[in-house]
């Protein structure tokens, strides 16, 4: 964009939105560099900061009118680079969008803006005995628009589902600055399913300036087990022995020892720190049933050979074996200057395949892989540690986990759980879908925003892009593990 | 018998694109009542049949779309699994790729998920001939657009699905339905109390003069809610809820054409002729009545909610509730992203679509 487009374009951004909702100062800019994915970094060409759904559309008319492309973010907590700015662009924060508009306890739902914060939906639907399911690691800060823009997961999806199983209605502002509503009050709606479309589409399809979620009755009882297991395997057993016996758990985590040993340094969970996996699983649901079940996985959890087998006493037990798994990422974040989370589902019978060779990977690579695993939905999480001053380091840690993830496909998973493709894995993309398959993505794209002005660049790469990062990582035209079984 | 015919479906949708000839896509017909009237060439599905994989502890099934749901029921059964959407069939011959096609959920929906829910990844042939797959065999999952579930009550008009993956769940232990005689206003303020409280929920119906209620769970989970609940025992409780999911109950055998009413579930009754059955704690509400649909449309519009002529009345004007000028519009560019020739299922969901 030239000097004189910037300048009417502030201009005209200036006619629209107060003077401190417009940012173009470099240490105004600079915070929104870059979201939870700090190796990437931008600054936009201007930030703006609307208060209200009317301001919104107002910029995306201009914006849609000048074709500068936007890009919305909520509280930049990604994990994958989604609101990463465009140097010609527009960032739109919906910050400012945070009201709690109304909790309606007899529907159960609660009618939210985009920018209040996961956590804070669940504090207000509490007095009536509701909660919002989804809860991200980061529910203190992260915000529903981005929940939404994300599809973001949590620990309870297994049973709960993830953000698109737990909203009802959207209200979107279209590149051209219209208003649309999406899904409704009723359990369904008419016509195509557009809500399940917006949900986890980064940003590409329209802007969510208003969320109906799904509220859930508080459980009357919730009981955590902590089993401790000499090896990965039979913690990986027991998963699948849990579920064969009829239970869902609420939550089914595991962890190896690497993840083991910093969260017990970090937060002094209570973690058996000699142990090669722990498997934290909680139930809930109503007192008897919550009974009923701790003793049946007690039992599965002994027979598959766990070493300690733990039920929290009380409450703050509980919450305290869940501090150290929650903590997880800054835990390990300690042990080395810099890590890389990588966010891969696999089905669940292919785990011990896809440790032991992520196991000898660290070792050729010489960088160390701590893994937090949500075991009950196959979505895991390897935690790179590495050093970025070190010349080179963080080239082979995104190099380790581009294979990492290319794995994961290999094995009949994704490349991307609950974060985002983002800019992050956008050559991965490449990897798991066909071109005709992308091309179908980018029509799907064409649909909504014809001219391409939303968040470019992100979550589907150009079949350009694809041919360029298959010359890299396809040798001799040979796929990826030739040797294993393809889904 | 187990067949793989997907060869054979993507030449007969290529070369239907290029004489741009409209294609009626056909599972069991069970369903063919629904919607508006097809056209178009049949394009049989029910020979592509056949349980491609089914992992228990996995709690994943992946079909194609012409086996019928009797069978992927079966084999879930055997395995103390169920499919948690607990689909209607209407009819033996109901194939995977109808049900999901045509989106419906039964009793089950407003406690565990709609059919969409556990919907993981798909298989499909677009408009153009093309082969491809969206989603995964995996619970978690959010690489590309959600196209699998967009595919989810599209009624065949945007693909023609060849593979579906589902989540499963496990059978509950118990299940017991209890029976109480309320009005229907005390009714629908009882069942969305309930359903805010811990209570193992799995089915609720209005027939007018009784409120059902289904609690399914833990043995003593069932147990301890029988009692806060109250009422009466059902004894045939099966049978019950397979009349009311299939419309054989008696409330369905009336000659009006029968209206699909989704509200927001704590509606207050709503005053309207003829009968009505209410399920899904209140969301889904079945109305046999001759009535004028725009007038009947702007009284549950008012109350949050959408009609849709289910069964009856005229085939050749719009069955599902009209959409909003923008949202049709872009319905119908998200048509052209997938059919651009406009050959599947033309008109069957929306004349624009």
């Amino acid at each position: 964009m030239m000097a004189e487009d910037r300048a009417s374009l502030l201009e005209a951004l200036l006619t629209l939105l107060p003077l401190d909702a417009v940012l173009c100062e470099e240490e105004e800019i600079r915070p929104y560099e870059c979201d939870g994915l700090s190796a990437y970094r931008q600054t936009p060409m201007v930030v703006v900061l609307p208060s209200s759904v009317d301001q919104v559309r107002a910029v995306m008319r201009l914006c849609h009118a000048l074709k500068v492309p936007v890009v919305a973010r909520g509280a930049g907590t990604g994990l994958s680079g989604g609101a990463l700015p465009l140097a010609g662009g527009v960032l739109l924060s919906l910050a400012k969008l945070k009201s709690i508009l109304s909790v309606d306890p007899r529907n159960r739902s609660a009618r939210v803006q985009p920018g209040v914060r996961n956590l804070a939906i669940s504090e207000a639907a509490a007095p009536f005995g509701l909660y919002y399911a989804p809860d991200p690691s980061s529910q203190i800060a992260c915000s529903i628009g981005g929940n939404v823009a994300e599809n973001a997961g949590g620990v309870h999806c297994l049973k709960y589902g993830l953000t698109v199983h737990n909203i009802l209605k959207l209200g979107v502002v279209t590149v051209e600055g219209d208003y649309i509503t999406v899904g409704g009050d009723a359990l369904d709606s008419p016509g195509y399913d557009l809500l399940a479309l917006f949900t986890g589409s980064e940003g590409l399809l329209g802007v969510i300036v208003e969320v109906t979620v799904k509220l859930l009755p508080i459980p009357e009882r919730a009981q955590v087990i902590l089993a401790a297991f000499d090896d990965v395997m039979k913690a990986a057993t027991a998963v699948g022995e849990v579920i064969a016996a009829g239970i869902i758990p609420a939550g089914l985590e595991m962890m190896d020892r690497l993840a083991i040993q910093a969260a017990e340094a970090f937060v002094h969970a209570g973690y058996p720190v000699d142990a090669e996996a722990i498997l934290l699983c909680e139930i809930d649901g109503t007192n008897e049933e919550v009974s009923e079940h701790i003793m049946a996985v007690r039992r599965i959890l002994q027979a598959c050979g766990a070493g300690e087998v733990r039920t929290a006493k009380d409450d703050q037990e509980r919450a305290r074996l869940w501090k150290g798994r929650k903590a997880a990422f800054p835990a390990v974040g300690r042990m080395a200057p810099d890590y890389y989370c990588m966010d891969g589902t696999i089905p669940r019978q292919r785990l011990p395949e896809v440790l032991r060779r992520i196991a000898e990977w660290s070792q050729e690579y010489g960088l160390p892989v701590a893994n937090v695993f949500h075991a009950g939905d196959g979505n895991l999480h390897p935690l790179i540690l590495y050093d970025a001053n070190n010349p080179g380091e963080l080239q082979r840690t995104e190099e380790l986990g581009g294979k990492i993830l290319e794995l994961c496909v290999a094995v009949g998973g994704t490349i991307t759980g609950e974060h985002g493709v983002g800019v992050e894995k956008i050559g991965q993309m490449c990897v798991q879908f066909a071109p005709k398959e992308l091309t179908q993505f980018h029509a799907v794209k064409h649909a909504f925003d014809p001219h391409g002005l939303l968040n470019p660049g992100k979550a589907v790469p150009t079949l350009h892009r694809c041919a360029e990062f298959g010359a890299m990582h396809v040798h001799e035209g040979k796929l990826p593990f030739p040797e294993l079984d393809r889904f | 018998m187990d067949k793989d015919i997907a060869k054979e479906l993507q030449e007969r949708v290529t070369a239907a694109c290029h004489a741009e000839t409209p294609l009626e896509i056909i599972g069991g017909g069970s369903k063919a009542f629904l919607g508006r009237e097809s056209q178009g060439e049949a394009l049989q599905i029910g020979e592509h049949r056949g349980i491609v994989s089914y992992q228990p502890t996995e709690l994943v099934i992946t079909a194609r779309a012409g086996t019928p749901m009797h069978d992927i029921e079966a084999v879930l059964a055997d395995h103390r699994q169920m499919l948690p959407f607990e689909p209607p069939h209407f009819g033996a011959a109901a194939t995977l790729g109808g049900t999901i096609a045509c989106g419906l959920s039964g009793p089950r929906r407003p406690y565990t998920g709609a059919a969409r829910d556990y919907v993981l990844g798909m298989t499909v042939i677009n408009g153009s001939g093309d082969i491809l797959r969206f989603g995964g065999q995996v619970m978690k999952n959010v690489a590309g657009f959600d196209v699998s579930r967009l595919m989810v009550g599209a009624m065949g008009t945007l693909g023609v699905q060849l593979e579906i993956s589902l989540k499963v769940l496990p059978r509950p232990a118990q299940e017991v339905t209890l029976i109480q005689e309320r009005t229907a206003a005390e009714a629908l303020v009882v069942m969305n109390h309930w359903a805010g409280q811990a209570l193992p929920l799995s089915a609720t119906c209005y027939d007018g003069d009784h409120l059902y209620v289904r609690l399914s769970g833990a043995q003593s989970a069932v147990e301890s809610a029988r009692r806060r609940v109250g009422g009466d025992v059902l004894k045939t409780s099966g049978a019950f809820w397979e009349g009311i999911r299939e419309h054989h109950h008696g409330f369905f055998a009336a000659a009006a054409p029968l209206w699909r009413l989704a509200l927001p579930p704590a509606t207050a009754p709503l005053s309207l002729p003829g009968k009505q059955l209410i399920e899904w704690g209140g969301a889904q509400r079945w109305l046999s009545a001759e009535m004028d649909g725009l007038k009947l449309r702007r009284q549950v519009m008012e109350a949050g909610g959408h009609a849709g002529l289910f069964r009856g009345g005229e085939r050749d004007k719009d069955r599902f509730h009209p959409l909003p000028q923008i949202v049709s519009d872009l319905n119908r560019r998200i048509k052209h992203a997938f059919d651009p020739k406009g050959i599947l299922n033309p008109g069957r969901m929306y004349a624009r679509t």
